[in-house]
């Protein structure tokens, strides 16, 4: 391989030929097949389709949730052998934080399972991330009394207190409101820059995925297979308008509505595009 | 204690869940006065209608039963005779409760043990518990024993189901929290399943509280004396024997006034302080 000479990083989330498949009470379904993905440092990979085609599936088994049929998941070139705090999951539920912690606890938990910090230490870093997605006036408030938004806030903060810099987003805009949406996305943007955690990010917004991502998974329907990969790391806000950005967007739109993939038995080969 | 009266009908409803309890809510938030008022007109109906049958020996009215009960506080020590049931009752109780979090946590981890636990509540949830009475009694012999034996049958299995469904209505979104930051085993039951599940668990508790304390005043009924003394359903048989019927009405109030109080104050406590407070519960 040419490539040896290549500084050949680890890259942070890798995926080989992974399938998956589901158990209903007719058997087993394929959810997803044959789907390699890599995401390295630092990277924003966005995976992109239409309901049904195993992305969320996908983040899951990553997540460590959901074994593969078939294939390997490797974290930094390790394999994944069930879920870790060294990938944290934020998911679309607002309940994913738990009802009877406030928002300072929700995000205190992690550490405190982990005990690896004194308490003081807990306090002080669960109050920065708080701040740092806006939350400071918040903190002591129980999660029903919170906004979509806000909790979902909070579920970001959980996510960044810990020292996982590996950041698994299951669509956790696709239950607000539009304007809520653009302010948060607009804040995981700023976040990722700051910090500069990986993140892979599932969602079914063609706009939400150009903007957030450095790279655009595409996935086909019933099963999941990879149809197309784009490279959409020069977009950001001020391009929301630009040719380039509507063309991306027209292009994605073609492929996920391309009327041969409505029949979703018949195999379609579509050579990736970088 | 009066504002409790009107939680009476929560309390009859307790085996079915629903609307009954929805009309106990809104019960609870019409306020003090109302309740009062309700309360008021039952013991006016009460006065009536013993004025009117004329047989104090069969139906005493009102004022000759709370006279009776002023009587028992201060001649008869009712208050000894309730508390002697009550050791016996939180004994069993605290016991079965415990066992059914374990058996239902076993039954969590694992599908065998679950089978087994649903398969016997099924067997076992629906057989009154003072139908063991007999059995306990030839086992056991009179005494605390036997109580203590038909006490956790009463308990153990309706607050097995309860808790049980609980733990199985935990939402997914939770479930996969509490794994992702790597809890496993007793950690994820005790932090993420027990706090997730605790309003039915809350309600498990309830309806195991009036199983027991029904079951208990029942034996009681049946057995007599378990210790010196001799509980509240002693007192009522007792009095009883002896025709005094204004002094059974005394000890039948004794019993639906403690369980007003624990369903009114220290669950309704419990309530306020977690599910409402955690708007798991409205």
């Amino acid at each position: 391989m040419s490539g040896m000479t290549v500084k050949a990083a680890v890259p942070v989330i890798e995926a080989a030929a992974l399938t998956i498949d589901y158990q209903t009470d007719r058997g087993s379904v394929r959810a997803v097949e044959d789907v390699s993905l890599t995401v390295g440092e630092g990277e924003r990979l966005v995976l992109l389709g239409r309901s049904g085609c195993g992305k969320s599936t996908i983040l899951k088994s990553i997540a460590g949730f959901v074994k593969p049929h078939s294939g390997a998941i490797r974290i930094r070139g390790r394999e994944v052998r069930g879920p870790g705090p060294d990938r944290i999951v934020v998911f679309q539920e607002f309940d994913q934080l738990l009802p009877w912690k406030t928002v300072r606890q929700n995000v205190e938990f992690p550490l405190r399972i982990a005990r690896d910090l004194p308490g003081e230490q807990i306090r002080a870093r669960a109050e920065a991330a708080l701040r740092r997605v806006g939350l400071a006036r918040a903190m002591d408030a129980y999660p029903h009394t919170l906004s979509g938004g806000m909790k979902q806030r909070a579920a970001i903060a959980r996510a960044l207190v810990t020292d996982a810099d590996i950041l698994l987003m299951d669509e956790p805009f696709a239950a607000l409101d539009a304007l809520t949406r653009r302010q948060l996305q607009e804040d995981l943007l700023r976040l990722a820059e700051e910090i500069g955690f990986t993140l892979l990010f599932v969602t079914h917004s063609i706009e939400e995925a150009i903007l957030i991502g450095t790279r655009l998974h595409l996935l086909s329907a019933h099963p999941g297979r990879t149809v197309a990969s784009f490279d959409t790391s020069g977009f950001g806000w001020d391009d929301l308008a630009s040719p380039a950005f509507e063309r991306v967007a027209k292009e994605v739109h073609q492929i996920l509505f391309a009327p041969d993939r409505e029949h979703a038995d018949t195999p379609t080969k579509e050579p990736a595009r970088d | 204690m009066t504002d409790l009266a009107p939680d009476r009908p929560a309390e009859n409803a307790a085996a079915a869940p629903g609307p009954g309890a929805r009309a106990a809510a809104q019960l609870r938030r019409s306020g003090l006065g109302r309740k009062l008022v309700v309360l008021l007109a039952l013991a006016a109906i009460w006065q009536v209608a013993a004025v009117l049958a004329d047989k104090p020996i069969l139906f005493p009215t009102f004022t000759a039963t709370m006279g009776a009960l002023w009587d028992a506080l201060r001649n008869e020590n009712i208050l000894l005779a309730a508390w002697t049931s009550l050791a016996v009752l939180l004994k069993g109780y605290v016991f079965a409760s415990l066992l059914a979090l374990v058996l239902v946590s076993l039954a969590i981890v694992n599908s065998l043990v679950r089978e087994g636990l649903q398969m016997l509540i099924a067997m076992f949830n629906p057989l009154p518990a003072i139908a063991l009475l007999p059995l306990a009694m030839l086992w056991f012999g009179l005494g605390e024993r036997s109580l203590l034996v038909v006490l956790t049958h009463a308990v153990l299995w309706p607050f097995a189901l309860a808790t049980l469904s609980g733990f199985d209505s935990v939402p997914e979104t939770q479930r996969l929290v509490g794994r992702n930051y790597g809890l496993k085993g007793p950690a994820y039951v005790v932090r993420i399943l027990i706090p997730a599940a605790l309003p039915s668990i809350l309600y498990g508790l309830k309806i195991g509280w009036a199983f027991a304390w029904r079951t208990l005043i029942a034996a009681e009924l049946v057995f007599g004396v378990s210790s010196s003394s001799g509980g509240l359903g002693w007192f009522i048989f007792r009095n009883r024997n002896e025709l005094y019927t204004d002094k059974v009405f005394a000890g039948l109030a004794m019993v639906i006034i403690i369980g007003l109080v624990i369903e009114g104050v220290v669950f309704r406590l419990l309530e306020t302080l977690t599910v409402r407070r955690w708007g798991m519960q409205r």
